[in-house]
């Protein structure tokens, strides 16, 4: 009696799932479906699910309607330099505030806490306003300037110093180490997942992030692939094919990344929640 | 200080000198682009600074004209109704799944991975995607709607439906991301609770409401304000999927959306700063009023 209660739950808890599954890829299976249909069998009534005859010049068209491979480029290029800039900038503070004294310590970390609370549209027209004196308006540098650092990825690696024990740290003193020396010789090797987190949760931010390079960047050649989505659907012309096949490509770098590192993808996600 | 050898004076100057140094590209980052864009917008929320970042001191004209605003007011309204729709949405739906993903089930890590591949998705593309789906004339869900016989719906293009539809992109794309917070917070619940209630007789749904519902709340308390945060500030969805041009412009735009077009496309940066300041007031009183009630429902013994 009890197994057969127990394998009832089993088989909602399947259902559910499933279903959930299904609403989950859906979208997906019909936007590279869609990528290989033509434009007439895209917009046929009665819909075909799967394309007659499968087209990959709406791949070409893309390229062809904008300059996709620059976009692919500065996405890049500002992706890798955000990361980078984080994991520098903020491991350096990180371990300062977790393992260094020094007098207003405390006031600067909890100013750095009040920024995780205020939101980004704050900041962002002065900080446009900054670049633009720069003169650095549709430039790459633009698209990661203010983001090289962040309070939250401080926040998150000082946590993973403190945890580390204090002995770490004696013996490389006595040996006369800086206390530079012991963080970048001995410190920063030993909190490595959080290191892999930071750089996960700042690739997901820097390749995905649309309203900072739509601001930036009005010239299509230095946009990002998500400014350069968003002004290929604004354009006139709706080819909803061309659009999907554009979508396919920006999200797959990411996706496939994804899938090789999934077990570091979801426990660096999964740590921001219980660190934070 | 005083009492300790100069031995250990020269280590603590030492010691702050790394620290300052340290520190130092942050705090000068953080000053540039956070801290004095901060004080930028408050200043400029009391001028009347135009496209040219020239401008007069306004006094509160800006915050007058703002609560005079029906559309600033809408735009507040329909910011209510993101997080009102997609916030508890959102939340029971990754709780259930992170629920049923915790039990022995054969797959797991398999669904686990394909939830969460709509939170590594660009929002830009998730938009256009769904755009497409919703199409008012040849979106899958359309076609499927007059092969039941329905009239057809312009989802994105109506006043009724718009809203509600953006609602459904966020829930979709949310889910997996939340779930696997959530997930992460009930696999860190000790087993000798689920075996003692095993013992006492209770089943999978009582274990459910007596152990992972209390214990998993102060991973439940952290996702709900991220997610309050969040959802306050939705952009991509609303940007993409109902542009200015719209019928439904008016009635799907957040504060956000309503900020951003005034400060980079009508070129009004004092209102649109005014805007801002509103937006940070309500947020610190979402946040000190979760902060507030926490105590009543967050159960932080071990």
């Amino acid at each position: 009696m009890k197994k057969k209660k127990l394998r009832m739950g089993h088989v909602l808890a399947y259902l559910f799932l499933i279903s959930g599954i299904l609403i989950t890829v859906f979208p997906f299976l019909w936007m590279i479906l869609t990528s290989l249909k033509s434009q007439t069998e895209a917009i046929r009534v009665p819909p075909t699910i799967f394309p007659a005859k499968l087209i990959f010049e709406n791949y070409v068209t893309v390229f062809e309607k904008i300059p996709f491979a620059r976009m692919y480029l500065n996405t890049i290029i500002s992706a890798v330099v955000t990361i980078l800039g984080h994991l520098v900038i903020c491991s350096m503070a990180a371990y300062a505030f977790a393992r260094l004294k020094f007098p207003g310590r405390n006031v600067i970390f909890m100013l750095l806490l009040a920024v995780l609370m205020i939101p980004s549209s704050l900041f962002i027209l002065p900080q446009y306003l900054i670049v633009q004196k720069l003169g650095l308006l549709n430039t790459i540098v633009a698209l990661f300037l203010p983001n090289l650092f962040s309070a939250f990825g401080t926040f998150l690696l000082r946590q993973f110093f403190m945890s580390l024990p204090d002995e770490l740290e004696d013996a490389a003193r006595l040996d006369g180490c800086s206390r530079f020396m012991i963080y970048a010789r001995i410190m920063l090797p030993l909190i490595r997942s959080g290191l892999a987190a930071l750089g996960i949760i700042t690739l997901r931010f820097a390749w995905n992030d649309l309203m900072w390079p739509l601001i930036v960047n009005t010239s299509t050649h230095k946009m990002t692939l998500s400014a350069g989505l968003s002004y290929l659907q604004g354009q006139r012309w709706a080819d909803y094919p061309a659009m999907m096949a554009g979508a396919v490509m920006a999200v797959l770098p990411l996706l496939v990344l994804f899938i090789v590192f999934q077990k570091q993808f979801i426990e660096g996600i999964a740590m921001s929640g219980i660190k934070g | 200080m005083g009492k300790r050898g100069k031995k250990t004076n020269i280590s603590s100057i030492k010691e702050r000198f790394w620290g300052y140094t340290m520190i130092a590209p942050l705090v000068t980052g953080l000053s540039v682009f956070y801290f004095y864009p901060v004080i930028k917008v408050f200043f400029d929320s009391f001028r009347d600074v135009g496209a040219f970042n020239q401008g007069d001191w306004c006094g509160i004209r800006n915050y007058q004209e703002l609560f005079a605003d029906p559309v600033m007011w809408q735009a507040l309204g329909n910011t209510l109704k993101y997080v009102v729709i997609i916030v508890p949405g959102m939340l029971l739906l990754s709780l259930i799944l992170a629920a049923l993903l915790n039990m022995n089930i054969k797959g797991r890590s398999l669904f686990r991975v394909i939830y969460f591949i709509p939170a590594i998705t660009m929002g830009a593309a998730v938009a256009m995607i769904w755009k497409w789906i919703y199409n008012g004339d040849y979106g899958i869900l359309n076609q499927i709607l007059q092969l039941c016989g329905f009239e057809k719906i312009r989802f994105l293009g109506e006043e009724a439906t718009a809203l509600p539809a953006v609602c459904v992109v966020c829930i979709w794309g949310s889910v997996g991301y939340n779930m696997i917070i959530l997930l992460a917070g009930i696999q860190g619940i000790s087993k000798t609770y689920y075996e003692a209630a095993a013992i006492d007789g209770a089943g999978g749904i009582r274990q459910f409401f007596n152990i992972t519902l209390p214990m998993v709340t102060p991973t439940l308390f952290f996702v709900l304000i991220t997610n309050l945060i969040g959802t306050f500030q939705t952009f991509d969805a609303i940007y993409m999927l109902v542009p200015n041009t719209s019928m439904a412009a008016g009635s799907a735009q957040s504060l956000v959306v309503y900020f951003y077009r005034n400060a980079f496309s009508y070129s009004r940066r004092g209102y649109a700063s005014a805007i801002a300041v509103v937006l940070l007031a309500i947020i610190m009183a979402i946040t000190a009023v979760q902060l507030k009630v926490q105590k009543y429902w967050v159960n932080y013994d071990e």
